[in-house]
């Protein structure tokens, strides 16, 4: 499974990384693949405050939606404009194409998330 | 009652394809191979291979069957020889048991291919309702069958046959088809709204004749199909589905199915109410929309008109070849005028889209 450093996921399948203070957050490998094709994403408004595991985006397969829920508590500073015309990227580059930037509340909900190691295992015991 | 899921004979050949199974209505099934999209696509350039062993086949025999069948369907099964008929089977009150096709065997003989779920109970209903000297017989377990569709469809199977398949017109079937020593009946139908055949065959020749097929097509771009697109194929040609388009609560006529009702046949359970319907007497109907704003409409989500609750959405998402967001949706007559703008409840939210003429979809025919 393609993967990268320093990212975090959650029991959902949602990744979170670090990047200049902000956390961005995406979908997995393995949850791209579980939802196949997938044709739209719905995007919050920028300014939008969540609690960790509340929804933060809704992200729809030819088959169904699914929400995705923010790994952390924080503000919505930015949205992949990008997602709205081809959503599709979210199949081919899982990870080089996040969701939601947020403004984290507490930096340290990040390390309730599981590691590389850890979700490698969890998604085996999915499968 | 909870039993285990049934497999089809081509169950392992899809595994080991790579496919993603699911239990669909009690059957271990083919949701995707490559892609809902792709093999979507293909169905709608080149070519698609569909495993639907799971419908039913249920067989009416006896010298009283021609007039039995003609007092529970609501077409006219009086066709042309080798013309396949399709039909809604209605309740008194005008509301659909099921949808089916009915291919003639000989004089005293019919075989009616009905949805899978709808087996038992299509058997339950012909049996209260059988009338004369009819002979019912659940024949389901000794058919396999395999949709192929699309525009290379007749290339494919034209390779395996010394039959002329020009001559096979659509809706036409051959009670005595053979591919090598294979029997078949091969009928030019579908689900799709692509040209294509239906073979149904000895569940023990299934994995052979899936071989063949697909060993053939394959320069031609033939890909196996899952259940994915079977599903956004028939949505794009505005084909119903029955539990969606079609239920107890929802008739033919409301569906929008007035030319397979023929009140001038005689007789047939439901004719008095569909023939009325068919005068003008509905309330709601199946309209096609198309999404204004950007959402993805599904089954069951709210429909509203000039701000009150006017329907639901019966089957609706992205539509591949069209690329664009439609469904189909029960609602109040008075809405369903192509060009009316209705909203679409999505999360509960109100999204705007547009009544729109039926299908969606329909191909170019040369």
């Amino acid at each position: 499974m393609k993967t990268y450093q320093g990212i975090k996921y959650t029991r959902e399948h949602e990744w979170a990384r670090v990047e200049d203070g902000l956390v961005y957050v995406g979908i997995s490998d393995f949850a791209q693949n579980a939802l196949g094709d997938i044709v739209f994403v719905e995007l919050p408004n920028p300014g939008k405050s969540l609690k960790a595991g509340e929804q933060a985006s809704v992200v729809e397969s030819v088959k169904a939606a699914s929400d995705i829920y923010s790994p952390v508590s924080g503000t919505i500073v930015k949205v992949n404009e990008a997602l709205e015309d081809t959503p599709e990227l979210l199949n081919a580059e899982p990870y080089e194409n996040w969701i939601v930037a947020l403004e984290p509340e507490n930096l340290s909900e990040m390390d309730a998330l599981m590691d590389e190691q850890q979700y490698g295992d969890f998604c085996a015991k999915e499968a | 009652m909870h039993s285990e899921a049934q497999k089809t004979p081509l169950y392992e050949a899809h595994g080991s394809a790579g496919a993603k199974i699911i239990d669909f209505h009690g059957w271990l099934l083919p949701v995707q191979y490559s892609g809902i999209l792709q093999e979507h696509e293909a169905v709608r350039t080149k070519a698609g291979l569909f495993d639907v062993s799971h419908m039913g086949e249920l067989e009416v025999s006896g010298e009283d069957a021609y007039q039995f069948l003609q007092s529970v369907l609501v077409n006219d099964i009086n066709a042309k020889p080798g013309k396949a008929v399709y039909s809604p089977m209605c309740y008194p009150s005008g509301g659909t048991v099921d949808d089916l096709i009915v291919y003639k065997q000989n004089e005293a003989k019919y075989l009616l291919v009905v949805n899978a779920a709808n087996t038992a109970k299509d058997f339950q209903w012909l049996q209260e309702n059988k009338r004369g000297r009819v002979n019912l017989v659940n024949r389901s377990a000794e058919f396999a069958q395999l949709a192929l569709q699309g525009p290379k469809a007749e290339e494919i199977l034209g390779q395996l046959m010394a039959e002329d398949l020009t001559q096979l017109r659509y809706f036409s079937y051959d009670n005595d088809a053979k591919v090598g020593d294979m029997s078949l009946i091969l009928s030019r139908t579908g689900y799709t709204g692509e040209d294509g055949f239906e073979l149904y065959c000895r569940p023990e020749d299934a994995q052979r004749l899936w071989d063949m097929l697909l060993e053939k097509g394959f320069p031609l771009g033939l890909v196996p199909v899952g259940l994915g697109a079977r599903d956004t194929l028939r949505l794009e040609a505005a084909l119903p589905l029955y539990s969606q388009e079609l239920s107890e609560d929802i008739s033919p006529v409301m569906a929008g199915l007035q030319r397979f009702i023929k009140p001038e046949k005689g007789e047939f359970i439901g004719r008095e109410p569909l023939s009325a319907q068919l005068q003008g007497s509905i309330q709601q109907k199946i309209a096609g929309f198309e999404m204004i704003d950007r959402a993805v409409p599904r089954s069951g989500y709210e429909v509203y008109c000039n701000g009150s609750r006017a329907g639901h959405v019966t089957s609706g998402g992205y539509f591949p070849t069209l690329k664009k967001n439609m469904g189909l949706a029960l609602i109040d007559n008075g809405c369903a005028q192509v060009g009316n703008t209705i909203d679409v409840e999505v999360r509960d939210k109100l999204y705007k889209a547009e009544i729109i003429q039926l299908p969606f979809y329909s191909r170019k025919r040369g």
